[in-house]
């Protein structure tokens, strides 16, 4: 707007602070930006966050290691299985435990069925920015039959607990496995659906195309990791780079978009769908029987020390750091989480921006706020 | 009563510009109650489509996205939408204190009047007209835009800055594609020759407008979807930027009544579709009313299609797709329907060369 209407004109403009959030229905939870508007078009924007912080940092040197393991699937709720992973992984570097080797795959599968689900909520939740209700129930649809398949193997739904330190908790349950092939299955129609629906519609394109372009060089500095930096045309992913768990004997490859725009963030997420329903049939086919978990002492006491842990969340890299001093309970915790790193974009690319395109910008960076504040 | 009545229709006279005969000698007692009949008549059957117009958006809604849609209330969940009337009835009103009261409390009541308005223009068939208008769509179209006037009052007087600038969209929004909507308009009066709404649906008995104007049917359908702030073009209340655009601060029933005001132009805007293009209440077998009513939804259904399936598009490119792309296409297609008019003409010896 402010192409048309300048004070050269003799017309008095005024820019004004708008609070986008922590109450807005498309900040995806009680993230604010302070935006200077001129008009509709965003001359700054400044990260307002903490209005979901809970201090769990602080929470987990009160309680043993296998209390806090349940606290780590309330960060990025979204992907609740996959939080527990990086979280033991660095207790088991701790402890030196070796995970056994069914564990491992069942870990992969319901990681990576966690990931489709996460991947399938900001699908649905970005082109619900655009109004677009249909697609957005499609994808939810889709989610609703692994988040069935969660629940049988864990007993929730959101919040999925599996993953404890040693292994896993429970083993599956019978018939569970045709059940994901055929959830798989009717997953993957449903997404050519959706792709044919949005992917290609000239309004989406139009207004994603081109818009907030982060370069390979911007993602780095600003520590951007996940889809969303893999959409800036590089193809760094902890799985490939620095293989845990099994992921070195399955075979996929890191789906990478070169454009870094709003668009390449989505279809990037649309891809690793695929991929990761390709790695859950070729890790049920080589699922092998044995143990689900390592003998691990009920009280169990680490060696004092420290140790580092990261797994490729949903959203990126999710880090642990665990300081244990020999007690019961750990002497101090603490976690890198991807969503609170990739929103540090924002300020650099917002200002330009219609508010129009802002909002589709945050919803294509995916960020939960349970995952921001911890 | 009489002497109110007549005091009424005098002044309503002088405003439509109707012969200067005084209606308390020319009209005798039943034409008066007819009247206030159509009046009680025009409000009911608003309140009706509104409720049937909800339950059909979010019946079909469900269809669309593959889920059930309400279904607990009443027989298939028709009395869903009563239950909400009265849920809102019994909201408290909650005025922000900032707020400009009187614009902020006139806002919702203008938009109602005007859709009972236009209502009361609409041909349901032959001789169920409540008030021909010489001018029919013109004044239509006038009183449509008063529309605008309503909504950036409540985006003003909210003294919200969401509620501004989604106020702010409409105007820009509305006043834009009145024109292309207009232009294609115009086509049909050509055609036709009247632009009575009445003259205009029965002179289609034969063939239906959208065969002899398809571009401007193609271009009223694009309008109208904008005049109706529907989507892809519902920047006005687009709540994923605007919380809920300009009644982000309405509670209760003065919500209620943007929310019966913007079903009740879905209405009389799909009505007015029908009578251009759809041969209004012309049908075989059974009564005109049927067929005008069974048309207007059908258009609705179409619109809600529309809705359900499209993204919402940017203002800027919006307003873009109006000025550069809609109102040229609609000019050209005026120009042809004014050539190919003259060749009809001269082709039936109606005029010589």
């Amino acid at each position: 707007m402010s192409d048309f209407i300048t004070e050269a004109d003799g017309l008095e403009t005024q820019e004004f602070i708008l609070n986008l959030g922590p109450q807005h229905p498309s900040t995806h939870g009680v993230y604010r930006a302070r935006l200077i508007m001129d008009g509709e078009t965003v001359i700054s924007a400044e990260n307002k966050v903490g209005y979901l912080h809970r201090g769990i940092e602080k929470l987990a040197e009160g309680i043993t290691y296998a209390q806090f393991t349940p606290y780590t699937t309330r960060f990025d709720y979204v992907a609740g299985a996959l939080q527990p992973w990086a979280w033991c992984l660095a207790l088991e570097k701790l402890g030196n435990i070796v995970v056994p080797e069914r564990a491992e795959y069942l870990r992969v599968i319901v990681g990576e069925l966690q990931r489709i689900a996460s991947h399938l909520v900001m699908l649905g939740s970005i082109v619900l920015d655009f109004s677009a209700i249909t697609p957005w129930t499609y994808v939810f649809n889709a989610r609703e039959d692994i988040s069935d398949l969660l629940e049988a193997v864990s007993g929730s739904r959101l919040l999925v607990n599996y993953f404890v330190n040693g292994g896993v908790n429970a083993d599956l349950p019978e018939g569970w496995i045709p059940k994901v092939e055929k959830a798989l299955d009717s997953m993957l129609k449903r997404l050519d659906d959706f792709d044919r629906m949005v992917s290609g519609n000239e309004i989406f394109v139009g207004r994603t195309k081109g818009i907030a372009v982060v370069s390979a060089e911007e993602a780095i500095e600003y520590g951007i990791t996940g889809a969303s930096l893999r959409a800036s045309g590089l193809t760094f992913d902890l799985r490939k780079d620095s293989p845990y768990s099994i992921y070195d004997r399955l075979d996929f490859e890191v789906q990478s978009m070169p454009a870094g725009d709003s668009f390449d963030r989505y279809y990037v997420r649309l891809l690793e769908i695929r991929e990761s329903a390709k790695m859950v049939r070729q890790a049920l086919k080589q699922l092998p029987a044995g143990d689900i978990r390592a003998k691990v002492a009920k009280v169990w006491r680490p060696a004092p020390g420290e140790a580092y842990a990261a797994i490729e969340a949903a959203r990126g890299i999710m880090g642990y750091q665990v300081v244990s001093d020999g007690t019961v309970k750990p002497y101090r915790v603490h976690m890198r989480s991807p969503s609170f790193c990739n929103i540090g974009i924002i300020p650099a690319k917002a200002p330009g921006l219609t508010l129009q395109d802002f909002i589709a910008f945050i919803a294509s960076l995916d960020f939960v706020l349970g995952d921001i504040d911890r | 009563m009489v002497g109110f009545l007549t005091t009424i229709f005098n002044w309503a006279q002088g405003i439509l510009g109707l012969p200067a005969t005084s209606l308390a000698d020319a009209l005798p007692w039943w034409d008066i109650l007819w009247a206030f009949i159509y009046f009680v008549g025009a409000v009911i059957l608003l309140i009706i489509n509104v409720i049937m117009l909800i339950w059909i958006e979010r019946r079909a809604a469900g269809f669309f996205q593959e889920r059930v849609g309400p279904n607990r209330v009443g027989p298939l969940g028709l009395l869903q939408t009563v239950n909400d009337t009265i849920k809102l009835l019994g909201k408290e009103w909650i005025m922000p204190a900032a707020a400009d009261k009187l614009i902020y409390l006139i806002a919702p009541l203008l938009i109602v009047t005007i859709s009972v308005t236009m209502y009361g223009l609409l041909p349901y068939g032959p001789g169920i007209t409540p008030v021909t208008l010489n001018v029919g769509i013109l004044f239509f179209l006038a009183i449509s835009s008063v529309n605008t006037l309503s909504v950036l009052m409540a985006g003003w007087g909210s003294n919200n800055k969401y509620s501004l600038l989604g106020g702010m969209r409409t105007v820009a929004q509305i006043i834009s594609y009145e024109i292309p909507m207009a232009l294609s308009i115009i086509g049909i009066v050509m055609i036709t020759g009247s632009l009575d709404l009445g003259t205009i649906a029965s002179s289609q008995a034969h063939v239906w407008n959208v065969f002899i104007q398809p571009v401007a049917f193609v271009i009223f359908v694009i309008s109208a979807l904008a005049e109706l702030t529907k989507s892809p073009f519902d920047m006005t209340e687009a709540e994923q930027e605007f919380v809920a655009g300009y009644h982000t601060e309405y509670s209760g029933i003065r919500f209620t009544l943007f929310f019966m005001g913007e079903y009740a132009n879905l209405f009389s805007m799909s009505a007015l579709g029908v009578v251009l293009f759809f041969g209004g209440a012309n049908g075989p077998f059974l009564p005109p009313w049927v067929w005008f009513i069974g048309k207007t939804y059908v258009f609705i259904l179409f619109m809600l299609w529309i809705r359900w399936t499209f993204l919402r598009i940017r203002v800027d490119k919006m307003m873009k797709f109006n000025w550069k792309v809609l109102i040229p296409i609609s000019l050209a297609n005026l120009l042809l329907t004014g050539v190919g008019i003259k060749i009809w003409q001269a082709a039936t010896g109606a005029i010589k060369w």
